[in-house]
């Protein structure tokens, strides 16, 4: 028997990313002044897709643990890292040309949304309770910061710390339910705990411990009712930083959930689905409505987002591999059309966000015909027209949901969307509408190299996922069957973590 | 079979696409947009003309059928193709395009690559809706033709396009809800979207009959909004004084008409018999309240959307009668609504263009100075309010008689009250507008008559609307076709689609129990 090796292959994007961060602050330190600063952003671009291109290679690894049972590669981790890797991809190329030239930290900037990477990818692999909270902490701390980063208009600091308080009230019921878990089942190994909870001495301790981590989870893929801190957060946060922030951890954060309610609590169902069922009705009901009324863009985008996360619990509402796969899918379609969008805005609005208000953003089509264009067209995808990701994203929710039998709660999704439209489309037709006359003519924004970059890879998977979605739902499929097979819980997976436990 | 027939559909439907994409890269400059839009459309008509010369008549089932796997899990193809049903509105569709390419020639000035590859996505899609044999293939063409509609409502609106969008967006979107889980529905129980395995099996009574009344209601509820039927024609007058007139002219009704037809009466035929004598009900009320209310419109693309109120109610009389002569009958008066519709917004546009007024009251006495306007105007007119030798007339006749000896008396005397009204309105109209004193202002303006590009279009139109009414049995022909022996099977396939096989036998089987009933 060999001894316990921690096998590097399996963290190797967590790795890659890691070293890119160092080598960023590293640069960035011991560099002149002189120092373009910007090429840090393309450094961190570059380690991005590399990680995005290891945890690709992973797929040809073994399915299995590794460093003792506490992370793990299958067709779900690799799924969700090659999502978030692309997500961050499009957010550092997004900051590289709309941070402001004489800003300073463009170093800790970059580094921060890499680190913050880190954690994000770390979240969708461990099958170790506290390796997941280590994670989650990792990336929220990174986020904290850099929701602050635009410091000298007063409401970045302020949606900081709001995000911050918060932030940590969430992650402390989070680890509160990890210790109950632990203290009913004497683990926090996912596998292990998967095999003993069914016969735990005290049904009562899982059942609060389950309803504590839904509650960190809930917080973190702003679902109502925890989702107050969003709408400032988002309006207060520089808009390239919430492209990342509204999609990046609420990917992850959904890995999480899925990992936690099909591999850990799958014999708890008729207990969980009910809760994500009211949760999801709460959010979209609740995001929709408050979205109808607002009048700034991003709060709108905000209240959007919330009425999302409603959509994509709908999918768990969906038995096994079924419920899994449109789950992934959905955060596939949502993250591609929601980066895409913030990156319009980001565009259009500029740093400063002058141009914030919907009314702001009339004649844009008459102004600059492509960027207008995108806009509509992420605005249709976010509507759920079909040929856009969107469309497939609610199309395979709703089956699911449709399969699991809960056709009450499709019928209020698809409501729900008829009423998203009215927003959605208000500002698609506003944009279309013809400049007033009395309105201040604005430059036509400049698009760079980086922007373009961004906003073709968003609008390249948006379309993708709805004109020809059959290689994600294919991915999505076989890593919704990783999730719901997991291996055996298996006491030699501690002591040979580098065998495959399969 | 000819080589092209397995491809037609698919160029038919890529054509457009392929002239937005054009439009959209190429300048916008000395008129390129709007040359690429002609062509482009003049193309697609070309190729939708293939489908009459090569249909064979009194065949059954789909021709030109084409059926590629897209997405393997749910199983979604494309599978597209045409029957009696299908084949002349997709040849409307292709014929109003290049109509309404000339339409916008001179009254699209701003923007004009967007408006012309909107228009042309536009085409792709009301063809999609037209030729969708998968039901999931036709949601999405059904949902993307509203979006470049929409858009380009919102862009070109004359006063409050936002809100005129907005309104017409919602008011088909949130129907459609319902009516995508009631696919997803049908496919949780069948395992398909094929519309003809999906017939079989709503025949077959397998499906739960409670179930299904909700699921018929739901294709129903969304078909009914985007004809209108009344009540729910809210969206109508404002989407009609909002749009560029050649959007209005190439979606009035057809859509809507047709999905009633194929999908709600094709698909569900038990269902829409026993909801049969409300939608005639609603369609009678409809013909006579839009008749009413059309009488009474200061502005002129009020009018004319209320007078398409009245007109279409009428075919969705022709449609519920649920006769196979009703529905030859309807199909016809689609297709003559959508030739006399588009010259008659034609000319409109002309005057709108020439003295920027859509008040009735503001015009009087423009024949002196527009002759051959007033000449063409008239002759729509007639047509409309459905003249005998003129196209309007046959549909109405077919769908009067079929009322009256299948359905109802009553219905029939009472939806013939709108023709007569119709005449009232639209005579008015052309009164109002051609002839009386001339001596309010803006019609006091000099201007020149219909100019060539104009009467191009304008004299195929007329002639098309004679010959529609001198031999109707071109079209219908092929509509209904020659009846065959019926099969075992003619009830359950007893709807449009399958007119062609059981044209006769239908006839007989489909009990006219409208009458019986209430």
């Amino acid at each position: 028997m060999t001894p316990p090796v921690p096998s590097i292959e399996r963290i190797l994007p967590e790795v890659v990313l890691t070293l890119t961060g160092v080598a960023i602050m590293l640069i960035d330190a011991s560099a002149p002044p002189s120092f373009p600063r910007r090429l840090l952003g393309w450094v961190a671009a570059v380690g991005t897709t590399i990680a995005l291109w290891t945890s690709l290679w992973q797929l040809s690894l073994p399915e299995g643990t590794g460093f003792s049972s506490t992370v793990e590669t299958s067709a779900f981790t690799v799924f969700f890292h090659v999502l978030i890797c692309g997500i961050v991809l499009v957010a550092i190329l997004l900051a590289l040309d709309t941070l402001p030239e004489k800003s300073h930290h463009f170093g800790e900037f970059f580094a921060l949304v890499v680190f913050g990477a880190v954690g994000m990818c770390l979240m969708t692999s461990a099958v170790e309770l506290l390796v997941i909270f280590i994670a989650l902490e990792i990336s929220s701390l990174s986020t904290y910061i850099l929701a602050a980063y635009r410091k000298h208009t007063g409401r970045s600091p302020e949606a900081s710390i709001k995000y911050f308080l918060l932030g940590s009230f969430a992650t402390a019921f989070l680890l509160y339910g990890i210790a109950l878990v632990f203290g009913a089942t004497g683990t926090t190994q996912i596998y292990e705990i998967a095999y003993r909870a069914p016969s735990a001495q005290n049904p009562a301790l899982i059942l609060a411990a389950l309803a504590l981590m839904l509650v960190g989870i809930f917080f973190k893929v702003s679902a109502a009712p925890f989702h107050v801190w969003t709408p400032d957060v988002y309006e207060g946060a520089p808009t390239p930083v919430v492209a990342l922030l509204s999609t990046a951890p609420k990917v992850a954060a959904f890995a999480v959930l899925l990992r936690i309610v099909y591999e850990m609590f799958p014999a708890l169902h008729s207990l969980w689905a009910p809760l994500l069922w009211i949760v999801s009705v709460l959010s979209m009901t609740v995001g929709n409505l408050a979205a109808l009324r607002q009048k700034n863009v991003k709060r709108m985008l905000a209240y959007s987002s919330i009425a999302h996360a409603g959509y994509l619990l709908a999918a768990f509402a969906g038995t096994g591999e079924l419920g899994i796969s449109a789950a992934a899918f959905y955060a596939a379609a949502y993250a591609a059309t929601n980066v895409g969008i913030f990156a319009v805005v980001s565009v259009i609005a500029g740093y400063d966000e002058n141009l914030s208000l919907i009314d702001d953003f009339r004649g844009l089509v008459y102004r600059t015909p492509l960027l207008g264009g995108l806009l509509i067209f992420f605005l249709v995808s976010l509507t759920g027209i079909p040929f856009t990701g969107g469309f497939f994203g609610k199309f395979y929710t709703f089956s699911a949901a449709i399969n699991g039998g809960a056709v009450a709660l499709v019928i209020i999704g698809l409501l729900n969307s008829g009423l998203a439209a009215a927003y959605y489309l208000r500002l698609a037709f506003v944009a279309a509408q013809r400049p007033s006359p009395d309105q201040p003519s604005t430059p036509a924004p400049q698009i760079g190299a980086a922007v373009g970059a961004a906003l073709g890879l968003a609008a390249v998977v948006t379309l993708i996922l709805g004109v020809a979605p059959g290689a994600t739902l294919d991915a999505t499929q076989s890593a919704a069957h990783t999730l719901q097979a997991p291996p055996a819980p298996a006491t030699t997976a501690a002591t040979d973590p580098t065998l495959p436990t399969r | 079979m000819n080589s092209l027939d397995p491809s037609i559909l698919s160029l038919i439907l890529l054509a457009p696409l392929a002239g937005a994409i054009l439009v959209a890269l190429l300048p916008d400059r000395s008129g390129i947009p709007k040359w690429i839009a002609l062509i482009t459309t003049l193309v697609t008509f070309a190729f939708t003309l293939h489908l009459p010369a090569h249909f064979i008549s009194g065949q059954s089932g789909f021709q030109f059928e084409r059926n590629i796997p897209w997405i393997a899990e749910p199983a979604i193809s494309y599978h597209v193709g045409v029957d009696g049903l299908s084949l002349w509105l997709v040849v409307l569709t292709g014929l109003l395009a290049p109509v309404g390419v000339l339409t916008s020639w001179n009254a699209i000035e701003k923007r004009r690559k967007v408006f012309y590859s909107l228009f042309l996505v536009q085409q792709t899609a009301m063809f999609g809706v037209f030729v969708s044999l998968d039901l999931m293939l036709y949601y999405g063409f059904w949902e993307l033709s509203l979006v470049p509609m929409a858009i380009l409502i919102a862009m070109y609106g004359r006063k409050e396009g936002p809100k005129a969008a907005l309104k017409f967006f919602l008011f088909t979107f949130i129907p459609s809800a319902p009516l995508l889980v009631a696919i997803l529905w049908l496919y949780a129980r069948t395992g398909t979207f094929n519309f003809a395995d999906l017939q079989l099996q709503t025949a077959s009574g397998m499906l739960p009959a409670g179930a299904l009344f909700w699921v018929a209601l739901a294709f129903l509820f969304a078909f009914a909004v985007k004809v209108p039927v009344f009540p729910l024609h809210g969206w109508l007058a404002d989407t009609y004084n909002e749009a560029p007139v050649a959007l209005a002219m190439v979606v009035a009704g057809k859509l809507g008409l047709y999905s009633m037809l194929r999908f709600h009466v094709g698909l569900f035929p038990a269902q829409a018999r026993a909801i049969a004598p409300l939608l005639i009900a609603l369609a009678v009320i409809g013909v006579l309240y839009g008749a009413c209310l059309a009488l009474v419109q200061r502005d002129f693309w009020r009018l004319i959307a209320y007078a398409a109120l009245s007109h279409l109610s009428l075919i969705v009389l022709g449609i519920y009668g649920l006769t196979p002569t009703g529905w030859s009958g309807a199909v016809y008066q689609i297709l003559s609504h959508g030739v006399v519709d588009a010259a008659i917004f034609l000319l409109l546009g002309a005057l709108e263009f020439r003295y920027a007024s859509t008040v009735i009251s503001s015009y009087g006495g423009i024949a002196a100075k527009l002759p051959r306007a007033a000449t063409y105007f008239v002759i729509a007119t007639l047509a409309m309010i459905g003249l005998p030798m003129l196209s309007g007339f046959v549909g109405e006749f077919i769908i009067f008689t079929s009322t009256f000896t299948g359905v109802s008396r009553g219905w029939a005397v009472a939806a013939a009250l709108g023709v007569i009204l119709s005449a009232a309105y639209m005579l008015s109209l052309v009164q109002r507008l051609f002839y009386g004193p001339q001596d309010t202002s803006p019609a006091s303006q000099p201007v020149s008559d219909l100019r060539f590009g104009e009467l191009a279009v304008l004299t195929p139109l007329v002639i098309l609307m004679l010959v529609m009414g001198l031999s109707p049995s071109l079209w219908l022909n092929s509509i209904q076709t020659q009846p065959q022996p019926p099969q075992q099977n003619a009830v359950a396939v007893g709807a449009p689609g399958f007119v062609s096989e059981t044209g006769e036998s239908n006839a007989a089987s489909l009990p006219p129990d409208p009458e019986a009933q209430p």
